[in-house]
């Protein structure tokens, strides 16, 4: 601790006007020099926005008068004979994500369930307890360590890159599922999920992989959501004598709601946005299909096999195509975000 | 016999003659399996335990193929030499490996200034200023937006006005997707900056941009650092972006001390989109040590970031 004449002594010996004299003029030039910059680079990061969308759209202008709405509704991608159409791309973004959305948010629910009612705590705690060690210095910690443990390894999904699960998809993924998927073709072939086979690329690899990268922001999102729920509210619900079950359907899961919702909504968009592990599973095959094995393309996929080798006028085509998943992902992302912003604003009045 | 314990124990308080209790029935209140909305509970408990289970899955599955198919190539040449041609035998992924690294510094480059300050001047702005509004939303905008567009603007904006491939196109397109990130994280680290700290700056009669350069910056270091390293992580895995912009090559980005930035630059995330799809054996192995490569990559920068964040300084 410093003694306080060592203090006084430091302000004795030094003169009044080193400790604090008014800004000089340099240091008001940089100050206010300082403030513009950083007004000015808020203000570039908003016009890199505006700019992206003005980019994209202008030069999607000479595709839109030319091919108009039927660009929407048509079917055929033919360069050659100048016949472009999207309808089966839109139909494949829709399609996948929304099948993905499904398997993504029941898995990611139940996950986030599991981690913000503490099963995996209690499961430890109750196995130290056989042995008696539930209060010990260093085992008592484990069952907090396990549920972070539970809850990085759940981000840690997030944090592999797209163009890796998609070449696990393609490697691990479709050979493991292809068996099972001919023997459903074949004896349920009349089943219109089931409608084709599964030669390679397909819908349900691609969706398979497309869930496993949206579970984490539902999961994330979810258990936040959950987690702030009032615990006053929690007890309320035990003290009447519901199950754990009872608790978390009838009051838990409607309190927290909106905040699932938007979590769901938002990995939605960034379904519909996913490029990588769907061009390398989805097939590129322009075909509209309800069968679960037939290949099919997406516009993310599309814009990324395409790009690269497209001749001048195919570009503007492209881009197009680039403005109608940008409007789609933008309204996905903008309702999310609403929903989720409204979310937190109810729950901090119910406090 | 719950019944006559409790009334037993109260003796004193009731006379025997008098029970309180009497009509309610206890074994209601036993917890029991047979009773439907117990085993529910139970059920449902097991089953969403069974599909967390299920859910971590695929992640030990990646992991597990990396290690084994990827890890079998590791070696000095694998991070050293150029990519093989078809049908050649070796190789390496060298020249992707320091092309990742120049993409990832400059869109770093170009990001952090843009992140930073624009979180300085929103932590600084009042409450309802309009233009931090916006910034937020625009930031909250780029988040949610979709990698591939990114490259779709880097190739209008830059290569088709540059006229080629360039490792700089690349930075353009993946420092859009790293600047939210890094914006985001900079506004709570510079929020957590205990106001006592600023006021006694502002008492010491700093001007505000001496209260954010020697006060705020410094101590919201550590929680700045660690949303650029997500974003590093982030955008070293990224792929869709760099497909059209950076393109791809088979030679060094570096040669006789020259950095060539406007040539196509490759990158390890094409070259494992790349190879995945050539039906050589030598390339899908490579493939594989270079996915193990960038999640390692990935993986560090995440976890740089996560312990940095420890150190923030808290309120």
């Amino acid at each position: 601790m410093v003694s306080p004449q060592v203090i006084d002594e430091g302000f004795v010996v030094t003169d009044a006007a080193q400790v604090s004299r008014p800004p000089s003029p340099f240091q008001k030039v940089a100050d206010k020099a300082f403030r513009r910059l950083c007004w000015g680079l808020a203000w570039l990061s908003v016009l890199l926005v505006a700019f992206i969308v003005l980019r994209i759209a202008t030069s999607a202008v000479p595709a839109v008068r030319q091919y108009g709405l039927d660009f929407l509704s048509g079917t055929t991608w033919d360069p050659n004979k100048e016949q472009y159409g999207i309808l089966p791309e839109i139909w494949g973004t829709l399609y996948s994500s929304l099948l993905a959305l499904l398997i993504g948010t029941a898995f990611g629910v139940a996950a986030a369930i599991f981690l913000s009612e503490g099963y995996l705590g209690q499961f430890v705690f109750q196995t130290l307890k056989v042995w008696n060690l539930q209060l010990h210095p260093l085992w008592g910690k484990l069952p907090d360590q396990m549920e972070g443990l539970l809850k990085n390894l759940i981000e840690l999904l997030a944090a592999i890159p797209s163009v890796v699960y998609g070449l696990w998809g393609l490697f691990v993924v479709i050979p493991l599922i292809r068996p099972a998927c001919n023997w459903l073709h074949m004896k349920m072939g009349w089943f219109a999920l089931f409608g084709t086979d599964l030669s390679g690329p397909g819908m349900l690899p691609a969706v398979m992989v497309l869930s496993i990268m949206i579970l984490p922001t539902i999961t994330a999102i979810s258990r936040d959501a959950l987690v702030s729920v009032p615990s006053k509210i929690r007890m309320a619900a035990y003290g009447l004598g519901a199950t754990r079950w009872e608790a978390i359907l009838a009051v838990i899961l409607p309190t927290a709601a909106r905040g699932v919702f938007g979590g769901v909504v938002l990995a939605f968009g960034r379904a519909l946005g996913e490029t990588m592990a769907l061009a390398m599973l989805v097939g590129n095959a322009n075909k509209i299909s309800l069968s679960l094995f037939s290949p099919a393309n997406t516009l993310a996929a599309l814009l990324a096999n395409s790009f690269p080798e497209a001749h001048p006028k195919e570009i503007g085509v492209l881009m197009y195509a680039a403005l109608v998943l940008l409007g789609i992902t933008l309204l996905v992302n903008v309702i999310g975000s609403a929903i989720l912003q409204r979310a937190s604003a109810g729950l901090e009045g119910g406090k | 016999m719950p019944q006559e314990a409790l009334v037993g124990q109260q003796g004193d308080l009731f006379p025997p003659d008098m029970n309180p209790f009497e009509g309610v029935d206890f074994s209601g209140l036993e917890r029991s399996l047979r009773r439907p909305r117990t085993l529910v509970s139970v059920l449902l408990s097991g089953l969403v335990t069974a599909m967390t289970l299920l859910a971590l899955i695929p992640l030990f599955s990646v992991v597990w193929m990396l290690v084994w198919r990827g890890g079998r190539k590791l070696s000095l040449a694998l991070l050293t030499q150029l990519p093989p041609a078809p049908l050649e035998q070796g190789g390496g992924v060298g020249n992707a490996i320091v092309g990742t690294l120049i993409i990832i510094l400059l869109a770093t480059a170009i990001s952090i200034p843009i992140g930073v300050l624009s979180a300085v001047f929103l932590t600084q702005a009042k409450t309802g200023n309009r233009l931090a509004d916006v910034v937020r939303f625009a930031a909250k905008v780029l988040t949610g937006f979709p990698s591939i567009l990114a490259g779709v603007f880097a190739y209008g904006a830059v290569v088709l006005v540059t006229g080629g491939f360039s490792a700089i196109a690349g930075a353009v397109a993946v420092s859009i997707l790293m600047l939210p990130t890094i914006m985001l994280t900079a506004e709570d680290a510079l929020r957590m900056v205990p106001w006592r700290m600023q006021e006694a700056a502002i008492g010491m009669g700093a001007t505000p941009a001496q209260t954010a350069w020697m006060v705020l910056l410094p101590t919201a270091i550590p929680g700045i650092l660690t949303g650029i390293m997500l974003a590093v992580a982030r955008g070293a895995g990224e792929t869709a972006p760099l497909l059209f912009t950076a393109l791809f090559s088979n030679y060094w980005p570096i040669s006789r001390g020259h950095l060539h930035l406007m040539r196509p630059t490759p990158s390890l995330a094409v070259l494992i989109y790349n190879f995945a799809g050539m039906p050589f054996e030598n390339q899908v192995e490579l493939a594989w040590a270079a996915a193990l490569v960038l999640v390692l990559l990935v993986l560090v920068a995440n976890l740089v970031g996560q312990s940095l964040s420890r150190r923030q300084v808290r309120e």
